[in-house]
């Protein structure tokens, strides 16, 4: 395995790299588009409850692997061009956006109504209740369960390696059909793997203790 | 104490994983051939993906191709008429673990008889000489392979070696690496390449399968297709070579061949066998 990794470190890193960048990018956007969603969800309108509904549960019943090859493959037919890094990015980003809304939302939902009402009796408008009030307490209650989706981002970031996405699999991929040594290789990209999702995981922990006592 | 175990945990675990590194032999080692006499059955990794090797008809549900043929025909030579061929598929990407894992006895699937591979596997005699060439669109400006520059991108197949030969041919070129020849020409369909790299029989049944693409640049390496062996296999290795030569002297060799490539323009059958 130690040879695996040294005599392809340039390619292993620059993989790492991709599946890093690609992580990076749908975690920001997947965390922006399902929060918009999990507040059209309870949104006060009907209509647009009706669309956020539609979109969590449209997006999370189809597999990633469909997302992702329809940007590939059936945009670039018809609409833009986009490359394999893009179109698995963005097939993660809204893949993973769905299940962040359902995770938002519960969370916003289990912060008792009275507070909600109570905000409302003092003057606040809705948004500026939404904003102040209850969304800081949904967070705190939505960390255990948003760091499970952040974990599965990146490891559903291979995705990119059946797009030709130039991530830590794509690499992976190709070192073990050069080498024909898969076990070693797959064993060094899984290390690789740990490495971004371990720290990500306790940084998660350590949100969940730190915010839980203020 | 609680973090000390912690560490530890995390100590074994890795100690588990290195352990398991070290142990990469298994059920593969055994003869493949005394194996399949028993059973009447050997176990062929064949391609499903392929259009006249092996490709998968969706109608009847059983892969069909040139490579099926032979697999069919060399059974029937080694194991006599009750041999049965049974076929599990592969890809490019999957071949060679399946093979090194036991989890076929032989794999016949357009694969290059190249020294790097003879490294870890060993090969029958060639039963079919490819070459590599480009596949394009129509009216492509890509005539041949000098046509490829540093801002064209070339797709191929992960696991192939067309892969390495395109890099050494066109070092500038971006190549991008599908898991297999059908994503590989929806790739192609959908603009993320210029050209398809890969060898020139599997690139006709492309092309024959849609004729908004074409073969350019005729062949610029020399693939002879072998079939692969676990290494150590050498009894059902030289059954198969006997098996070989018995289906190029009674004539059926040159009537799969003819079956498969007879009717394809611009293949020169003269050439492959």
């Amino acid at each position: 395995m130690f040879t695996i990794l040294f005599d392809h470190a340039s390619e292993l890193f620059s993989g790492l790299g991709y599946t890093l960048g690609a992580s990076f990018i749908a975690l920001i956007g997947s965390l922006v588009l399902g929060t918009l969603f999990a507040l059209m969800e309870i949104g006060q309108h009907k209509w647009v409850r009706v669309i956020g509904r539609a979109y969590v549960e449209v997006v999370r019943n189809i597999p990633l692997l469909v997302i992702t090859m329809g940007f590939y493959v059936i945009v670039p037919m018809f609409i833009v061009q986009v490359d394999g890094f893009t179109a698995g990015t963005i097939g993660l980003t809204i893949y993973t956006s769905a299940f962040i809304a359902e995770t938002i939302r519960s969370g916003i939902q289990s912060v008792s109504s009275g507070q909600m009402e109570g905000a409302r009796s003092v003057g606040l408008t809705y948004y500026q209740a939404m904003f102040h009030i209850i969304f800081p307490q949904a967070i705190k209650i939505v960390i255990p369960p948003l760091g499970n989706q952040f974990i599965n981002l990146v490891k559903n970031s291979s995705i990119l390696a059946f797009v030709a996405g130039f991530d830590l699999m794509y690499q992976g991929k190709i070192i073990a059909n050069s080498t024909f040594n898969t076990f070693d290789t797959y064993l060094a990209v899984g290390l690789l793997y740990l490495i971004v999702t371990m720290p990500l995981s306790y940084l998660m922990r350590f949100l969940e203790k730190k915010w839980k006592t203020a | 104490m609680q973090k000390w175990k912690k560490w530890l945990a995390l100590a074994a675990t890795m100690l588990v994983a290195l352990a398991l590194s070290g142990c990469g032999q298994n059920a593969a080692s055994r003869d493949a051939l005394a194996h399949a006499k028993q059973t009447d059955t050997l176990v062929w990794g064949v391609k499903a993906d392929t259009r006249l090797f092996g490709l998968m008809n969706v109608k009847t549900g059983k892969i069909e191709g040139f490579d099926i043929d032979m697999a069919k025909a060399l059974t029937k030579q080694v194991l006599g008429k009750k041999g049965k061929a049974q076929l599990v598929q592969v890809t490019s990407d999957t071949r060679v673990p399946m093979l090194k894992g036991g989890n076929v006895d032989a794999v016949i699937a357009t694969m290059t008889i190249t020294p790097d591979r003879e490294k870890v596997l060993d090969f029958t005699d060639s039963y079919f000489n490819a070459g590599q060439s480009l596949l394009v669109a129509k009216g492509s400006k890509i005539k041949s392979v000098k046509d490829l520059t540093a801002d064209t991108k070339v797709i191929g197949v992960q696991g192939s070696n067309s892969v390495d030969n395109i890099k050494k041919a066109a070092p500038q070129t971006t190549v991008l690496q599908l898991s297999d020849y059908a994503q590989a020409f929806t790739a192609l369909k959908s603009h993320q390449g210029d050209a398809l790299t890969t060898d020139n029989g599997i690139l006709y049944g492309m092309s024959q399968q849609d004729s908004n693409y074409v073969v350019v640049g005729g062949t610029f390496t020399k693939e002879p297709y072998g079939i692969a062996l676990n290494k150590g296999q050498t009894a059902l290795q030289q059954a198969l070579n006997k098996a070989l030569k018995t289906l190029r002297a009674n004539g059926t060799y040159e009537k799969l061949v003819n079956k498969w490539f007879g009717d394809i323009p611009g293949f020169d059958i003269k050439e492959v066998e």
